[in-house]
């Protein structure tokens, strides 16, 4: 099938999946230090974390890939160089994909988590303290497991976006699907056919994400009962 | 020196071009994109499947693929047809621009025609009695009520689908085109600094955001005034 390239492409599609992952939870993290930085009464931490979603979130994902890619290996090559390091320094593809994407949708995410929280009422984190908790046991015990059913929705669309920006990755040389049937079309002149099949195989990964984020929803909501207009 | 902006200024005319290809590019796939959106916005919230599934499908798959391979899919996929190369159409489809205008287009039709098709949908149905009472027909009912109401409040998210095309106008530069992110990536490639190459783009883009935000909070101003909280 696929004039013998479907195994490469695969393959491929192994690695975007795996990039999507590994982006997503540094995104994760990234996402929950964001929103408990703007949630901080302390005012210089809300205003990095202010700072940080507005400025990724004006900036192009290629723009910061690029960026990050070419601009941060510069950058670090040329701090080296002033330490006296005379080797050139090479930046891997994957870990540059996985921190942009990371930081990118860290920026995303931080917001979508900052609204969850602040809808979980405020007594849930009052009634945890009364009964002894410490700050950091209301957080993961009472917090966290309420405000994630507030979050899915939100988090369900910038998995989405991710997984779809893991195309761009391409562009700085990761050998994922999109850049395997860049190869196979350039070696066949079949383009249509094989950008169709990407195509495909990235519509099955959304379509199987968002079954999957609905269930989890539904899981998440169980004991709260649906208003029914 | 750790950063050198001289070079920067010099090709700054550059980016200035590459900043009016940008907008060129904005603005057509935005105007072709909404004339796409109101009639598929208008499937979309028909009652009958068989005119609203063809349009579900079509946003479905728009909104679940990269706009990436959109594009590879226009610029590089249709060349390997004989049929479409022998075509009238081939002058246009063999140009980057063309290319670039069309997949965007068609990117932004799936995604304004499913907001205004949410937004049709929450118009409030004394509006509706109120015009059938009137004696309207479906089509005056839909020209003079639905849609004038349901564009002025999809405005707001509206505003930030335009900052998402603003975004993805830079895969342009993929395909060969010279927007800011092209000029970037040939100052980059040309005297070998991407770091302030791409900073600079980096910057241009914010100050067409917070432009285009600006220009949002007037137009809800002029345009959904009626909605906006009373001052006294």
């Amino acid at each position: 099938m696929l004039y013998g390239y479907g195994p490469s492409i695969l393959e491929g599609a192994w690695l975007t999946i795996s990039l999507a992952l590994t982006a997503m939870a540094l995104a994760i993290g990234l996402g929950l230090l964001g929103a408990a930085f703007r949630l901080s009464p302390v005012k210089w931490l809300a205003l990095l974390g202010e700072g940080y979603t507005t400025l990724i979130r004006g900036i192009p994902d290629l723009v910061l890939i690029l960026l990050i890619f070419y601009g941060g290996q510069d950058l670090v090559n040329r701090i080296a160089q002033l330490l006296g390091y005379t080797h050139y320094i090479d930046i891997n593809p994957f870990i540059a994909g996985v921190c942009t994407m990371g930081f990118i949708f860290g920026a995303y995410l931080s917001e979508t988590f900052r609204g969850a929280f602040m809808a979980v009422p405020k007594g849930q984190g009052e009634a945890g303290v009364a009964y002894g908790l410490s700050g950091a046991q209301v957080f993961w015990r009472i917090l966290v497991p309420q405000m994630i059913r507030l979050a899915i929705p939100g988090f369900t669309n910038n998995w989405l976006v991710l997984t779809k920006s893991t195309a761009l990755i391409s562009v700085i040389g990761l050998q994922d699907m999109m850049f395997k049937a860049k190869n196979a079309a350039d070696a066949t002149h079949q383009p249509f056919t094989f950008f169709l099949a990407v195509g495909a195989l990235y519509l099955v990964l959304t379509s199987v994400s968002l079954l999957a984020l609905r269930f989890l929803e539904k899981h998440y909501s169980v004991g709260i009962k649906a208003a029914v207009l | 020196m750790l950063l050198d902006y001289h070079l920067i200024w010099e090709n700054l005319p550059l980016y200035f071009n590459g900043a009016l290809l940008t907008l060129k590019l904005l603005l057509l796939s935005l105007a072709f994109g909404l004339v796409l959106a109101v009639p598929l916005a208008l499937l979309r919230v028909s009652r009958s499947p068989l005119l609203n599934f063809p349009a579900w499908l079509y946003t479905y798959v728009i909104r679940g693929t990269p706009m990436l391979v959109q594009l590879f899919l226009i610029y590089y996929g249709l060349a390997q047809f004989e049929a479409v190369r022998q075509s009238a159409f081939w002058p246009y489809l063999s140009s980057a621009t063309f290319c670039a205008c069309l997949a965007f287009a068609i990117n932004t039709s799936a995604y304004s025609a499913e907001l205004l098709a949410g937004s049709l949908k929450a118009t409030s149905n004394g509006e509706i009695e109120a015009g059938r009472a009137m004696g309207m027909s479906r089509f005056t009912l839909y020209r003079r009520i639905l849609l004038p109401s349901a564009l002025r409040r999809v405005l707001p998210q509206y505003s930030n689908e335009v900052l998402m095309m603003l975004q993805t106008t830079s895969l342009a530069s993929i395909v060969t085109l010279v927007d800011i992110t092209g000029a970037a990536r040939t100052v980059s490639s040309r005297f070998y600094m991407p770091f302030e190459a791409f900073i600079t783009a980096g910057l241009i883009y914010l100050v067409l955001t917070f432009i285009l935000v600006r220009l949002f909070k007037l137009a809800e101003r002029h345009w959904l005034a009626y909605l906006a909280p009373r001052k006294h």
